[in-house]
């Protein structure tokens, strides 16, 4: 299995310039990486309105659980709410706290 | 948060029916409804192609609301009867298979009054072990169980018996799994200080327990997950042996002169209903829909057919997320008035500041047809994919769809509410895949204002031909399923949505008789034509689905249960029944990619005559489609071509093919025998859409373009494209009843 190697933070910084990609070998290495882990708790976007609004949830650990909203997180920018998503699984994959 | 939530009894409906709207609501006193035709439901705001028209109708106005609820979890009912009344000493008795046997209390079999306390009930106890519990009112309830917890997934069989006369109850699991593995028997007895009380009027359930009669709604609870088999009652306490004998025997009656009820669910297949092959006449009825035509706890494995070895079949399997009809009481009704034009409707519901479209589709009065042209609404694949949750369930689903998950607010509601049913493409709370999905209940996908798959999408060819000024009557899959080639003939030509996907036999032969004698079907979509599926003859509105073999999907099908229980035919893909949607239409699916759609260039054979039709307007090098709301092309999602070796029609013409498509478009399962590193879009010349057409000897003709993002192209550049201009060309031509000849 890859693993990510949480010192190259340049990747995140190629996320945050282009969420929709074009990604280099690696960042798509990553981003595989992030979309692969278990459903439970993963961190998600929430389209509060449509092409309007979106926030950031937190899968729960069962079926019939609310999803849980990041507090006071709302993007009126859809590439916004990627780039938390993004950040949010790197941080739990990792184990290591972004600033 | 849903506030407001709905459903109709019928998703087809003529001038003359009624329709009844069922309405549940969530903290809002009140709710307004008005109907409205849905022209097209895409109501991204930087798209502004929304459209819906308000309709005047009588049921328009202020309702107060109330909360309905969803009684979920299959089970068997059988009505109280003199001898379950008067029953002394008893033993109950039942094969068992249980697939979640940690879950908590389950009933087996229990005549069971619960407000009461009397009569008995056998369980899979709180620790997962079977038990007994034995009441006769006023604190008097006892239980013995075996205190060993049954094995997952293994038959087990499963007996308890009351002596009358001693007070003795005991109860016993044997185990009859792998001789590899731990034996889970276990046995223990137990006394009552009193005389067990008979549960009267309430009715022995099977797979569950009863609720208080006070409860609303919902009737009963601790649903079994698991399989049973071949329930039996005797009004005596047998021994061990007995017991043992009368569970393999498939007449107990002949065997047991005290036999109370034997039920044999190898009966009835495909129906609610169940047997008693004792001479008393106990029989009951299945409720919200568990699956039937499963293997036994005699399964051998020389059969795969249910219908060839029935009692090998015996078995019924229950889920306590099993659903069919939420049976809301109906809130107010529409008769549809005749003038009012065939097209989709919908109900529009508004609570504070939440709404919900309870969608349905309005075909001409039955016998005749308002328009030449017929939109072919997918009705059987929109309830394929009634509430699907693959998005919340599927680990592996955000690497085929290569986004984050999205959920909109519909899809978090379904998250916390299970109890709205699962959709063809979820596993159940044990983890068997879901066969059945049924439209008597809120859908939350089938509306305008939801995400662009299934239902809503086939909106964007709905409001090209309202641009177009393209005259259409809307029908539905069920109509054709129920009236077959009838149904299309009235039509010179019949235009299909973005995904028509599941076919059952009556459709499939309806519209390929319809294209034999000449009718004109223009197939603008994609994966199409795929499954076989089955509708029920006793139960409206539900279908079946059983994905024997391979095909794009979330699950297996279970192995020895690839029949189908409603119709006994062998499901899965139609291409593995060896009639694949090549043959019906000149392209079957060959790859899937949700990422970025192609485009088409025209070839050669677009140059014959035959195809100048098609292309009347557009230049010979133009790119055709390189735009478009699904993946910024005309040809994604789910892609289509040829094949001589399926059944392709040999003078059919390759107009048009795709390209451009990327590295996350694979091949489909069944195109491959085995994975390597050249299976998607970059590198794979197999990933890829053909546009075709051929006629037929009876003057008919079938216009193809092989892809489910077609239909997203056609609002561009307010629908006036290179897309719309080759469907309008296409339409225009087959509108026009000069027959097509055949190439000489």
């Amino acid at each position: 299995m890859y693993q990510i190697d949480p010192t190259r933070t340049d990747l995140i910084e190629e996320f945050d310039r282009a969420p929709g990609g074009p990604h280099s070998a690696e960042l798509k290495q990553v981003i595989m990486r992030l979309r692969t882990g278990p459903m439970t708790e993963r961190f998600i976007v929430v389209c509060t309105r449509r092409g309007r609004e979106w926030a950031v949830g937190r899968m729960p650990t069962e079926r019939g659980k609310p999803v849980a909203l990041v507090e006071g997180v709302v993007f009126d920018d859809y590439d916004n709410a990627a780039r938390l998503v993004f950040r949010l699984r790197w941080q739990a994959a990792t184990g290591q706290a972004l600033g | 948060m849903k506030k407001i939530i709905a459903y109709t009894n019928v998703w087809t409906i003529a001038p003359g029916d009624t329709l009844e709207v069922k309405v549940s609501t969530y903290g809002v006193p009140r709710y307004r409804a008005d109907l409205v035709r849905v022209i097209c439901g895409d109501d991204d705001p930087d798209r502004g192609i929304y459209r819906e028209e308000e309709i005047v109708a009588p049921f328009s106005g202020d309702y107060p609301g109330r909360t309905q609820i969803m009684p979920a979890g299959s089970h068997v009912c059988v009505p109280s009867s003199g001898e379950l009344k008067h029953l002394k000493s008893f033993t109950v008795q039942v094969w068992v298979f249980p697939t979640t046997p940690e879950k908590g209390e389950q009933g087996l079999v229990s005549h069971w009054d619960e407000d009461a306390q009397r009569g008995f009930a056998l369980v899979v106890d709180g620790s997962g072990a079977a038990a007994l519990r034995l009441g006769a009112g006023a604190g008097k309830v006892v239980v013995v169980a075996s205190g060993k917890p049954l094995a997952l997934r293994r038959w087990h069989l499963v007996a308890a018996s009351w002596d009358a006369a001693t007070g003795e109850l005991a109860v016993s699991q044997g185990f009859a799994g792998s001789p590899f593995e731990a034996d889970s028997s276990s046995s223990a007895r137990g006394k009552a200080a009193f005389v067990a009380a008979d549960a009267g009027d309430a009715s022995l359930l099977m797979a569950a327990l009863p609720l208080s009669r006070s409860a609303t709604g919902q009737t009963t609870r601790c649903h079994f997950n698991g399989k049973l088999d071949r329930p039996r009652l005797t009004g005596r306490v047998l021994s061990a042996a007995e017991i043992e004998a009368l569970a393999w025997d498939n007449a107990p009656r002949e065997r047991e002169r005290l036999l109370v009820a034997g039920w044999d669910f190898s009966r009835d297949i495909g129906s609610t209903r169940v047997a008693d092959s004792s001479f008393n006449g106990l029989h009951g009825h299945t409720v919200n829909l568990p699956s039937r035509g499963v293997k036994g706890f005699n399964w051998s494995g020389r059969e795969q057919n249910w219908r060839h070895a029935p009692q090998e079949y015996g078995a019924i399997h229950f889920h306590d997320d099993d659903h069919y009809d939420a049976g809301w009481d109906t809130d107010f009704t529409y008769v549809v008035p005749d003038g009012l034009k065939s097209g989709v409707y919908a109900v529009r519901l508004r609570a504070d500041d939440d709404e919900w479209y309870a969608t349905f589709f309005v075909r001409p009065r039955r016998g005749t047809a308002t328009a030449k042209l017929a939109f072919l609404a997918s009705t059987v694949t929109y309830m394929a994919y009634a509430n699907y949750r693959w998005q919340v369930h599927e680990r592996f689903a955000e690497a085929a769809e290569v986004f984050w998950t999205t959920l909109d607010r519909g899809d978090a509601f379904l998250q916390e509410h299970p109890e709205f049913g699962l959709s063809t493409y979820d596993h159940h709370w044990d983890g068997s895949g879901v066969r059945y999905a049924s439209r008597l209940r809120p859908v939350i996908n089938m509306a305008p204002k939801t995400p662009l798959w299934s239902f809503n999408p086939d909106t964007h060819i709905l409001g090209w031909l309202e641009h177009a000024g393209i005259d259409y009557d809307v029908i539905t899959d069920e109509d054709l399923h129920h009236e077959g080639v009838a149904l299309l003939e009235r039509y010179e030509a019949v235009v299909t949505g973005t995904h028509p996907e599941y076919y059952t036999t009556p459709m499939w032969d309806g519209l390929r008789a319809y294209i034999a004698r000449g009718g004109r079907l223009a197939y603008l979509g994609g994966n199409g034509f795929i499954w076989r599926c089955a509708l029920s003859d006793e139960l409206p509105g539900v279908l079946e689905l059983r994905r024997a073999e391979d095909g794009i999907r979330y699950r297996d099908e279970e192995p020895g249960e690839y029949y189908l229980e409603f119709t006994g035919e062998y499901g899965g893909l139609w291409r593995r029944l060896g009639m694949a949607p090549q043959a019906l239409v000149g392209v079957g699916t060959v790859a899937v990619g949700f990422d970025k759609s192609g485009w088409y260039r025209r070839t050669p054979e677009s140059f014959d005559r035959r195809a100048a039709f098609i292309f009347e307007g557009i230049g010979d090098d133009e790119i055709l489609g390189d735009f478009g709301i699904l993946g910024g092309g005309a040809s994604g999602s789910e892609i289509d071509a040829v094949d001589t070796m399926l059944g392709t029609p040999p003078h059919t013409l390759v107009v048009a093919r795709s390209e451009g498509h990327s590295e996350n478009t694979y091949l489909v399962p069944d195109e491959t025998g085995f994975h390597h590193s050249a299976m998607e879009g970059t590198h794979n010349p197999k990933v890829r859409a053909d546009m075709t057409f051929f006629e037929t000897p009876g003057g008919g003709a079938v216009f193809s373009v092989g892809s489910i993002a077609w239909g997203g192209s056609l609002p561009h550049d307010g629908y006036e494209n290179n897309v719309a201009r080759i469907s309008g060309n296409v339409l225009r031509r087959f509108l026009d009843p000069r027959p097509f000849a055949m190439p000489e």
